[in-house]
């Protein structure tokens, strides 16, 4: 509850400071005010277009996520397991990674046009080497002794993986995962504002008309629909499982 | 796997004779930076059914990599081991091992631990598993901490739930590598007294691999002395003292002393040979 107050009366100076700044500056073309970007949230929520735009960009960032994790996930797992694989595929995941997923956005436009299939393809990239770069990394921090253990114990193959190692991996796996999600959500917006794909306006195809219309309230409006949606996400899915983590694990 | 259920808590629990392990001529070398180690050297060894054998020696004579092999974790370059007259080829449930470290999985909440190696016997019913369980925590004396998670425990808890854990799948044979060595003295001495109980009670065959002497004289039958480079037996003892031994009583001090003397004939410098 106290940490909740705290939070709750830093948002509120953040949002005077915000104001004060604004008034001083008075441009509210260039600077909106924080009631300007409130009245453009709250029309947008009422007709229906911030709705529809939060879940078109939600459903592309959650199937390809989840896309990436599906096939990063044994990805990495394999390139744990077989050296040839970690010198070709392991070298090549480490390449891409460091290769920021907006550089995808010129090069998915030509092979998939204006489509769906544009936007997940540059959200699978941002998802999809950390993640099996993340899995990799923690099967091979896996201490030997688990494995002797469960040898003794005569587990086997197929269950030393999925009863052993890959629980061992988990606080690597997941955080590779969060930094997939990070990076799966960073590419998606600048596709998003990069792009229009009739199939659907995403926010960030949102906040790119804020700016046609020099309509500066929708862009930080959009910006803040954002954030929070990154801290929800954070809040909702992260948190709990690193706090599971460190409570198993001990470690904080 | 698919056969009927028979078997039953009660039945897993029932004692079972306790396997023969014999050693045969078993050599291994180690390559390592500076050149070639002979860790085992034509190593001969029988240990009969439900015997305590200690092995004893200073780091780098072998006698883990001996335990390794009879768990079947390392392979022999030669000779070969036998467990109740069958060749051993590979790690199996009827020789299980507890390491220096715990090794116990921090995934798993100390019940789960016990589970792990239950659940890999298929004739069993997770209510069996379960029971089983519960069954060697409290023989462990840690059944308050069933839910507890690994990192929460004291070392001694821990060694105590690789204990359990180790004995959960009903081995024949017990291999022990210096599971003590970490614990603090008092820590140690209640856990010699719970595995001479616990040996006693289960009737297991138990190869204990320690470097303290004092330790391998209070729970061994038998005390073998190995020498390092090339790693052999190089002497035995029989300790024919009434259990449960105290590791502070006089007569098990005259027994240590006369082994500290055969492990200093051979050893003159307190040798930290590389492996």
């Amino acid at each position: 509850m106290r940490r909740f107050v705290s939070a709750a009366i830093f948002v509120i100076a953040m949002i005077c400071l915000w104001h004060w700044i604004a008034r001083l500056t008075n441009k509210p073309m260039l600077f909106p005010l924080p009631w300007q970007v409130w009245e453009y949230l709250k029309s947008a929520a009422e007709d229906g277009t911030l709705c529809q735009a939060t879940l078109v960009t939600m459903r592309r960032l959650v199937v390809g996520y989840i896309f990436g994790i599906v096939v990063g996930l044994p990805l990495g797992l394999l390139t744990a397991r077989w050296r040839v694989l970690q010198d070709t595929l392991g070298v090549l995941a480490l390449g891409l990674q460091t290769l920021p997923s907006v550089c995808w956005v010129p090069l998915a436009l030509v092979w998939f046009g204006q489509t769906e299939a544009a936007m997940l393809f540059v959200v699978v990239m941002g998802t999809l080497w950390s993640v099996i770069i993340a899995t990799e990394t923690g099967v091979r921090n896996v201490p030997p002794i688990y494995r002797r253990a469960a040898l003794t114990m005569g587990s086997r193959r197929l269950h030393i993986w999925f009863k052993v190692i890959l629980p061992a991996a988990l606080p690597f796996i997941v955080s590779g995962m969060k930094q997939g999600w990070a990076f799966a959500w960073r590419s998606l917006m600048a596709a998003e504002i990069f792009v229009s794909i009739l199939t659907g306006f995403g926010l960030g195809q949102l906040l790119q008309f804020g700016r046609d219309q020099s309509a500066m309230e929708q862009v930080v409006g959009i910006m803040v629909v954002i954030v929070v949606i990154g801290l929800l996400a954070d809040k909702i899915f992260f948190s709990p499982v690193e706090r599971f983590l460190h409570r198993r694990w001990g470690t904080s | 796997m698919f056969g009927p259920k028979t078997s039953s808590a009660s039945e897993e629990l029932q004692v079972i004779a306790p396997s023969k392990l014999s050693i045969e001529n078993v050599s291994k070398r180690f390559r390592t930076g500076t050149g070639d180690v002979l860790a085992l050297d034509h190593i001969n060894l029988q240990v009969g059914e439900g015997a305590f054998v200690c092995l004893v020696g200073p780091s780098g004579c072998g006698k883990t990599t001996l335990l390794n092999i009879i768990a079947g974790l390392e392979k022999p370059d030669s000779g070969r081991v036998l467990a109740d007259g069958k060749r051993v080829t590979g790690p199996g449930r009827d020789r299980l091992v507890m390491f220096q470290e715990s090794a116990l999985f921090p995934w798993l909440d100390v019940f789960g631990n016990v589970l792990f190696p239950l659940k890999l016997k298929p004739q069993l019913t997770n209510k069996d598993r379960r029971d089983v369980a519960r069954y060697y925590l409290e023989l462990v004396g840690l059944t308050r901490f069933e839910r507890a998670n690994i990192h929460e425990l004291s070392g001694g808890m821990k060694q105590r739930v690789a204990l359990a854990r180790a004995l959960a799948p009903n081995p024949r044979v017990l291999l022990m590598d210096e599971p003590f060595a970490a614990l603090d003295a008092l820590t140690r001495e209640q856990l010699y007294g719970d595995l001479q109980r616990i040996w006693k009670e289960r009737k297991k065959t138990i190869v204990f691999v320690t470097h303290n002497v004092r330790e391998a004289a209070c729970l061994g039958d038998r005390v073998l002395l190995f020498s390092p480079n090339p790693g052999r037996i190089q002497d035995e003892f029989e300790i024919d003292l009434a259990r449960p031994r105290d590791i502070n009583s006089v007569d098990l001090a005259s027994y240590s002393s006369r082994i500290m003397r055969s492990l200093k004939g051979f050893n003159a410098e307190p040798a930290e040979v590389p492996l």
